[in-house]
């Protein structure tokens, strides 16, 4: 077990009396309470962490947060969790992880744990408590507004964390615990904002239990989203270090230096002996100053500006560290860790031995959030970076999210933007604001570079994506200028960080390449999420039984205990069958079918939509909706009928009861229920606000039971005395109030199969009790539960569409071959006009028609096409594109006409009956018939028993 | 997701809407007095423009009521929110 012999002797924000043990990469090591797992492996002497996805080249650690681009790892135990950076992973006893050269696996394992999520209204939510997040939270927070502080971090303070500035970090620890106390705040640690949408709409993650390990309590969910909706948001969300592009700029040891000054200041680790450091700017001398107070050697400081940093320089000098103004790297030697770098500049070049160099290529604000929001950003020059430019929504961005790194000026801008904020949401801000003292360094301007001279091959601009300047050579040079074609074309900026420290730089690539500014160029888009997310806590709750609802009838508990098999129908879950001993579908289908057609049968149809449509102009109302007429019905009386769109497409289609002159209960498909309401509510409200009628769903006040087959009167008859049921006293398509079996019913007589049928409405809560007294009355005459592939074939023999089966949103009443449910008397109804267009006379428009297979024995495959004769008369298809004659659209096994049969649309089709044609089935053509679609008593005998 | 003002309702999640395509095209007075072009410009034609857009919206997992909102298709900013039936407000 190693020693930890890159830690300190002390400091840091490591707890060093809870030792921590671990394993990464099959070898055991030990950190502290306190490290990430970077820090960890860094204590540890490991840089290298991975080999690169393309050209398997050795990559270490390189930054120290959520920008990391190499150092992606596998968490294998406690749980397995794939591809997060070691350096946001934090270290806790037990973990066991390995290092990923890009893609990582998923667990084939079921994940245990529990993920949720909260909405959340807030007048104030900040994004980040850095300095500038703090600000703007403690002023916020006096006014009594409801604040919300989200940090990615475990513990506030932001960038203050990885410094020296220990005055400045005890004010930000009291802000926090005054933040904590205030009941209208929350703060939100382990927490990131990873997408912002519109009307302030954020969502964040918050990682409740990861850190513990396998000592995270199981009742607790490990990963929560939050749903934000704020009347304000401050953006403090920092910056991110860029790097340059310089030969042999990944191989490890090669360091961003605000990175290494964090390993140093908070987690008490020095990511190497000695240091060569490379900078455009001043901000790289703090990290120089901290790493050589910890203990690192600082070989040199090559600071591409001819002139050197003025404040810096002399203070360089003092402590005996050479500062080479106007040089650069031209070059890093070795294999798997940096052992030296070659430096060159206006007085030549040379070697200077070193394990780490520390790169600083300037700043980025982070402005992924901003982007989301729809805001813009403009190139300042004089920062060399991009910052937030004007954003439609109720935003505010403060600190060096703004472009502003002073520590000062955070602290002033954050409680600016605090005091704003709150303001406009109608709070009054305290008069003066306390905030810290900071030490601020007068600082002299960045260097405006992106590439060094050198091999461009091995010059890398996106570490994650192996991707080189060369490669962004060859997009140029193959004519892309724009940033999102070259994004695209060489995939910079598309792994997992998105680009957060390669983005920019590869726009000032480009740019230096195509000889452009950098600020006309502009960057790639930034879209959600900022950091990625896992799959299982944007589900939450939302999974297994409660991804979608399941709608089951009064009688499930029944069809369950019977043995059913279900079909999903929509939400719903239908008996789909009820197969007996020993059958498969093919049987039990053909035994239920026989019954409906021989004796009886009896199937739950509870599912059908129900709509009560009632108010004097009710049958106005249908009558205008409905293609045939409505309002001529009779009271006691029912009528099928056809809803189609204007454009004469058919909808929907069902049965309408009159159960009084202004009261009408209309059925629906059972998938088409909720549109015909809506399509009825839309007309009533926007078209036709005069028409006094009113519409309410009632499908789960009224179950439904079919009982169907010529023996059906005889069961109905014993169950209910005082009906009469004689075909005369209870015609086809009438309905009766009685009571079945002692419970209220409405009895219709409604046929879906052409035999003698009734449908049984009762209220839901007697459905049960209604069911199990038809099923015990029909005992005698061998009743047979049924489910909806019975019904299928029953209807389909009879050539009765299916809407959304046999129609498909191209298909009118006529081409159904239903002319007659049009009406021709009435002025207008929805869709009437829409027959008169020509594209409706079509002679070639696709019919439904019945097919049967010559050979009397194959079953067609449900949406298997069809050709003519003529098409394959070589006797095999001929090369593509084939021209079809249409499509099946229903197929089944047929018990009544003892062999198989379906239902087609075809072009012409009611002109082709008679006519053979051809269904390419693998390598054969099926020969099939057309016919017309009513294959079972087209005259209609049945109906009346 | 936008935040949308229903008339009724008060200020939603756009997930409890429903969207009802652009405002103001009528169910023609006597479609049989339209020629088959006519009919077609009704049926198949809608404005896609690129900024303040008259639009349908249902709040269809609340109170049910339709409504005209003026939204704004490069920002999504909701412009306007009136009743169905009165004319389209002047945005400046």
């Amino acid at each position: 077990m190693s020693t930890q012999e890159f830690r300190t002797a002390q400091g840091g924000r490591i707890d060093r009396s809870r030792p921590i043990r671990f394993r990464f990469d099959g070898s055991d090591y030990t950190g502290y309470v306190g490290d990430t797992l970077a820090s960890a492996l860094l204590a540890n002497g490991v840089i290298q962490t991975s080999t690169s996805i393309k050209f398997d080249r050795p990559r270490g650690i390189f930054a120290a947060g959520a920008e990391e681009p190499n150092a992606l790892v596998q968490v294998e135990a406690p749980f397995p969790e794939p591809m997060l950076t070691a350096t946001t992973v934090e270290l806790y006893d037990g973990l066991v992880a390995c290092g990923l050269g890009g893609q990582g696996r998923l667990s084939p394992e079921p994940d245990p744990a529990r993920y949720d999520s909260v909405h959340v209204h807030c007048d104030v939510l900040v994004v980040g408590a850095g300095p500038a997040g703090l600000a703007a939270a403690a002023v916020a927070a006096e006014t009594g507004a409801r604040v919300i502080v989200v940090d990615e971090r475990p513990e506030p303070g932001g960038s203050l964390l990885g410094t020296r500035e220990t005055s400045v970090l005890e004010w930000a620890t009291s802000v926090a615990d005054r933040l904590r106390s205030n009941p209208e705040v929350k703060l939100l640690t382990r927490t990131t904002a990873f997408g912002y949408y519109d009307d302030n709409f954020v969502l964040a993650v918050e990682r409740r239990t990861n850190h513990l390990g396998a000592a995270a309590p199981a009742h607790r969910s490990r990963e929560r989203i939050w749903r934000i909706r704020a009347r304000r948001v401050i953006l403090a969300t920092g910056a991110h270090e860029r790097p340059l592009a310089f030969n042999g700029n990944d191989i490890p040891g090669v360091m961003l230096a605000g990175a290494a000054r964090t390993y140093v200041n908070r987690y008490g680790v020095l990511p190497g002996r000695r240091a060569v450091v490379l900078t455009t700017n001043d901000s790289a001398y703090e990290a120089v100053f901290d790493l050589l107070d910890a203990g690192v050697e600082i070989a040199a400081v090559a600071d591409l500006r001819t002139g050197g940093s003025p404040v810096w320089g002399p203070r360089c000098a003092e402590r005996g560290v050479e500062v080479l103004a106007g040089y650069g790297v031209a070059d890093v030697t070795g294999a798997d860790r940096v052992s030296a770098v070659t430096l060159a500049g206006p007085d030549g070049s040379r070697d200077v031995a070193a394990d780490l160099l520390l790169v600083s290529g300037g700043w980025n604000p982070v402005g992924a959030l901003y982007s989301h929001a729809g805001g813009r950003l403009r190139f300042d020059t004089d920062l060399g970076s991009f910052v937030p430019d004007g954003c439609r929504q109720a935003v505010a961005v403060a600190g060096a999210a703004k472009g502003t790194f002073g520590l000062a000026g955070c602290l002033a801008e954050g409680a600016a933007a605090g005091r704003e904020a709150v303001e406009a949401a109608g709070f009054t801000a305290p008069a003066d604001t306390r905030l810290p003292a900071a030490d601020e360094q007068p600082a002299s301007p960045t260097a405006q570079v992106w590439v060094l001279p050198g091999d461009e091959s091995r010059q890398y601009v996106d570490l994650q994506r192996d991707v080189t300047v060369a490669e962004i050579r060859r997009a140029t040079g193959a004519g892309m200028r724009s940033v999102e074609h070259v994004k695209r074309y060489t995939t910079a900026g598309t792994a997992h960080d998105q680009g957060k420290t390669s983005g920019v730089l590869t726009s000032g690539v480009v740019a230096h390449l195509l000889g452009v500014d950098v600020g006309e160029l502009g960057t790639t888009t930034f879209r959600p999420p900022y950091t990625p997310v896992s799959f299982a806590a944007l589900a939450g709750r939302d999974r297994g039984m409660l991804y979608d609802p399941v709608r089951v009838t009064a009688l499930h508990p029944w069809h369950e205990a019977a043995g059913a098999l279900f079909e999903n129908v929509g939400q719903w879950k239908r008996p789909w069958y009820y197969p007996r001993d020993g059958e498969d579908m093919h049987a039990a289908v053909l035994r239920e079918c026989r019954a409906a057609r021989e004796g009886v049968a009896m199937m739950d149809a509870s599912t059908l939509g129900k709509i009560d449509v009632q108010g004097p102009d009710a049958a106005v109302l249908l009558d205008r909706l409905y293609t045939n007429m409505m309002s001529t019905l009779k009271v006691g009386s029912i009528r099928y009928g056809v809803m189609c769109r204007a454009d004469g497409m058919v909808f929907d289609d069902g049965t309408v009861i009159r159960l009084a002159e202004d009261r009408f209960l209309v059925t629906t498909t059972t998938g088409g229920a909720a549109a015909v309401l809506e399509w009825m509510e839309d007309f009533l409200q926007t078209e036709w606000p005069d028409l006094r009628v009113h519409c309410t769903s009632v499908t789960e006040q009224w179950a439904t039971v079919a009982l169907v087959g010529p023996r059906s009167r005889e069961v109905l008859a014993t169950l209910a005395p005082t009906l009469a049921v004689d075909n005369a006293s209870f015609p086809f398509m009438t309905w009766r109030d009685t009571e079945v079996a002692g419970i209220p019913t409405r009895v219709c007589r409604i046929s879906f199969s052409g035999e003698l049928a009734y449908e049984l409405n009762v209220s839901w809560w007697d459905a049960l009790a209604l069911w199990q007294a038809v099923y015990d009355a029909g005992q005698p005459f061998g009743i047979t539960t049924y489910g909806t592939e019975t019904m299928h074939v029953l209807r389909a023999e009879k050539g009765f569409p299916i809407i959304g089966q046999d129609t498909d949103g191209t298909v009118t009443p006529q081409d159904l071959g239903m002319d007659w449910i049009v009406s021709k008397k009435k002025a207008d109804f929805v869709g009437k006009r829409s027959f008169a267009r020509a594209d409706n006379h079509r002679p070639d428009r696709k019919q439904l028609v019945g097919l049967l297979p010559d050979d009397g024995t194959t079953l067609l495959p449900e949406g298997v096409h069809l050709v003519a004769a003529e098409t394959v008369a070589t006797g095999a298809l001929p090369e593509p594109p084939v021209p079809m004659l249409g499509h099946v659209t229903s197929s089944y096994h047929s018990a009544a006409l003892g062999r198989p049969f379906a239902l087609a649309l075809i072009r012409g089709g009611r002109g082709r009956i008679g006519e053979r044609v051809y269904a390419p089935l693998g390598d054969a053509l099926v020969p099939v018939t057309i016919t017309s679609s009513v294959l079972y008593d087209p005259e209609g005998a049945r109906r009346d028993g | 997701m936008m935040l949308i003002s229903c008339p009724w309702c008060g200020p939603r999640e756009e997930a409890e809407f429903h969207y009802g395509g652009q405002a103001h095209v009528s169910y023609p007075e006597d479609p049989s007095a339209l020629s088959d072009e006519e009919w077609a410009r009704f049926l198949f034609y809608r404005d896609n423009p690129k900024g303040p857009f008259a639009e349908r919206w249902n709040h269809s997992a609340s109170c049910r009521r339709w409504f005209n909102v003026i939204r704004d298709t490069v920002t999504y900013e909701i412009l306007a929110v009136y009743p169905v039936g009165t004319p389209k407000p002047v945005i400046a």
